[in-house]
């Protein structure tokens, strides 16, 4: 019998059973960024809280300021200012217990500030003096990291392996909208998902990438909807809203902690200064946006908030402010110092016992300091 | 002890050893990358790990090698220390910003506070008849990343106490395994393996008088042959096999150049740029003296790695290196 022959009576092998291997509609992310700050949500919020995070975001409103004057004096080599996402860089150190793991951008010096590590330490690497001033083991904080969403899949491994080895450590990972678009960003949400480590990814969608707008950076509906395809659930929120992202971030670390796996947040912020000191905004965006987003300023929304429900007086807008100015007096202080530097160090570490080859270079280098004008250890 | 006899054993099977003997003596050493676990790694070099330790030591991932490695840098900062499989020389490109911005910088910039005790595990270089990206001699590229150790085992034992003290190490490691030696058969007690040597120490493999041979990883056995073939012409040729790359044992090849005056460095990598220039210079500057002929090297050419039917041409053979031996200004002496 030919083929011709046994076409009228072929019925085709019916493939294997096919079903979605997760249902994606509790993973979607709501149509709006959550908000808590002026709905009926915020009669919710805890007052103890949301006057913490008042405190805190005016500290680091503060912050910025002083380093940005700090770069502009010559006393920092470069500051990525996070003026404007004081609300996300707070909310995501306040978010964690003692034990977990922050794994910052290097945009994120407030949030490791905000975490407990000395403002001179979280500003060596945008100073100069060495890279990583901090401790990570102590503050339980990664280095900065500079090479974009290269800190993701660090985050994903640490959470693995403490899960791996039974410790209730849950990882938080911060990252840009630029960021979204690396290779790591993909790799490390894939990673994630697969192991359901207890990881939360924190996206600043801040507007831009240096000049790229989100607009060139993604066709995406929104970057939280990213997380669908990895099979985790994405959270989109008002990154301006300090509750808001307080409570989004503490409902990922509670799944997390309790096995859930990963979360996508996607906070909507805008970088309200230039990328640093070094970048030209004027190029690439209108003032009139910028000042549209003052307008929806976090430590605004905040105070409106607060004062409205009575439980910010101006005691406490003073208290506040005057724990802000004591953080900047003694960064300005600290900060105008020379760092001790000595030569010696750039052999010190690059591996726990220096190579031959390393050992002969050390002994050039101090010979060279030897013979010139300058003492070793001076600048 | 009951004596155990002593039968030949391959290059796999000791570095399939090393590492069981290290997730065994240490709970901490967890070992990751594509298909190694269900099936044993495609060489078969995690081959019953996952049986024995279970699929949280020894763990198949998402076939990303950026997320490789990228994890293994995570897990190693909470204090494991991963020993992480790239599956060929050229698929471990991907992963190179991890490796060159993260592992092999991360105990420089914090101090010392957070070293990365961490075994990145490549097969590497030619002659196994490998398609397209299955046979890149890459090693140039991790030597000249400061903050990481590189090492290629030539030999059974090699392999075995290289890798035991590669997953040791504080430090990364890089470990090139020649791919081509994966399948050869040495004498190897796998019941008494061989001690576990420090990192950066190379190894006469062949005493001779008239001319040092420098090499590593897949050329050894290459040298070797070229040295015995060496005897008819007259030569009686010192082999040196390196097996460490980084740190690089400047003692023992300047001692066997010294005693030698010549030298031909021998590998598959291309010659430009290529590992062979700086062992070459390292040799000039410190046995200028004792030189009776300029350091030359026998390299792959300087082009993307051949087709499997081509790769013959490409590789250092034993003719081209007694060429290059015959190149040593021997007139000079006669």
């Amino acid at each position: 019998m030919t083929v011709m022959e046994q076409r009228g009576a072929y019925r085709p092998t019916p493939p294997p059973a096919w079903q979605p291997r997760t249902d994606p509609a509790p993973l979607l992310p709501d149509a709006e960024p959550y908000r808590v700050l002026g709905t009926d949500a915020a009669a919710k919020a805890d007052p103890e809280l949301l006057r913490r995070l008042y405190t805190e975001l005016v500290k680091g409103r503060r912050y910025n300021a002083q380093a940005t004057a700090l770069t502009k004096q010559g006393r920092l080599a470069v500051y990525p200012s996070s003026t404007g996402q004081e609300a996300c860089e707070v909310a995501a150190a306040l978010v964690l217990a003692e034990q977990d793991w922050l794994f910052p951008s290097y945009r994120d010096t407030l949030a490791v500030v905000a975490r407990g590590v000395d403002p001179v330490e979280a500003l060596t690497l945008l100073r100069g003096d060495w890279h990583t001033g901090y401790d990570p083991r102590e503050h339980r904080v990664a280095p900065l990291s500079t090479p974009l969403a290269t800190q993701l899949p660090h985050a994903v491994g640490l959470a693995h392996a403490a899960r791996l080895k039974g410790d209730d450590v849950v990882a938080l990972a911060m990252v840009g909208d630029g960021g979204t678009s690396e290779g790591d960003f993909h790799e490390a949400l894939n990673f994630a998902a697969v192991w359901q480590a207890p990881v939360v990814f924190l996206v600043q969608n801040n507007g831009f990438a240096i000049s790229v707008p989100l607009a060139k950076q993604t066709a995406a509906p929104s970057l939280a909807h990213k997380a669908v395809g990895y099979g985790m659930p994405g959270r989109l929120v008002d990154g301006n809203d300090a509750a808001a992202v307080h409570e989004v971030l503490a409902d990922a670390v509670r799944r997390a902690r309790a096995g859930g796996g990963p979360t996508l947040v996607e906070a909507i912020t805008y970088r309200v200064e230039a990328h640093t000191n070094a970048d030209d905004a004027t190029r690439y965006r209108v003032d009139a946006e910028v000042e549209t987003w003052k307008r929806h300023d976090p430590i605004a929304l905040l105070e409106q908030e607060l004062t409205a429900r009575g439980v910010l007086d101006e005691a406490a807008v003073e208290s506040a402010r005057q724990d802000a100015e004591t953080l900047a007096a003694s960064l300005r202080a600290r900060m105008n110092q020379d760092p001790a530097l000595d030569p010696m160090d750039l052999f010190a570490h690059v591996y726990a016992e220096p190579t031959p080859q390393l050992l002969e270079q050390r002994e050039q280098l101090r010979a060279e300091l030897a013979a010139g004008a300058a003492p070793e250890g001076a600048q | 002890m009951t004596t155990v006899a002593v039968k030949p054993a391959t290059m796999a099977q000791a570095l399939t050893r090393a590492m069981r003997d290290a997730m065994a003596a240490d709970p901490s050493v967890h070992v990751m990358g594509e298909d190694v676990g269900t099936l044993g790694g495609v060489f078969r070099i995690t081959d019953g790990l996952a049986e024995e330790f279970g699929a949280d030591r020894c763990t198949d991932t998402p076939l990303a090698e950026a997320g490789i490695l990228g994890t293994a840098v995570g897990m190693a900062m909470y204090g494991l220390r991963p020993v992480v499989e790239m599956q060929f020389d050229a698929f471990a490109y991907p992963a190179f910003e991890q490796l060159v911005s993260h592992v092999a910088k991360m105990r420089n910039r914090t101090r010392g506070k957070l070293p990365l005790p961490l075994t990145i595990r490549i097969p590497y270089g030619g002659g196994i008849g490998g398609v397209e990206h299955h046979s890149d001699a890459s090693e140039a590229y991790y030597m000249a990343t400061p903050g990481l150790h590189v090492v290629t085992p030539a030999t059974v034992a090699d392999a075995y106490g290289l890798l035991r003290a590669a997953i040791a190490s504080d430090d990364p490691v890089v470990l090139l395994e020649p791919k081509r030696l994966y399948w050869s058969k040495d004498s190897w007690n796998p019941e008494e393996p061989s001690a576990v040597e420090p990192i950066g120490r190379a190894v006469v493999r062949r005493s001779g008088r008239s001319a040092t041979l420098i090499t590593y990883g897949p050329s050894l056995p290459v040298c070797m042959e070229a040295a015995e073939a060496a005897r008819a012409e007259g030569w009686d040729l010192e082999v040196v096999d390196l097996r460490s790359l980084v740190p690089f044992d400047d003692e023992t090849v300047s001692a066997s150049v010294r005693r030698t005056g010549r030298a031909v460095v021998v590998h598959e990598s291309g010659g430009f740029g290529g590992p062979g220039g700086e062992i070459a210079a390292r040799v000039t500057e410190r046995c200028f003296h004792h030189l009776e002929a300029p350091v030359l090297r026998v390299a792959g050419f300087d082009l993307p790695y051949p087709p499997p039917m081509l790769e013959r041409h490409h590789l250092p053979g034993v003719d081209r290196i007694l060429d290059a031996v015959g190149r040593l200004q021997w007139e000079a002496e006669s």
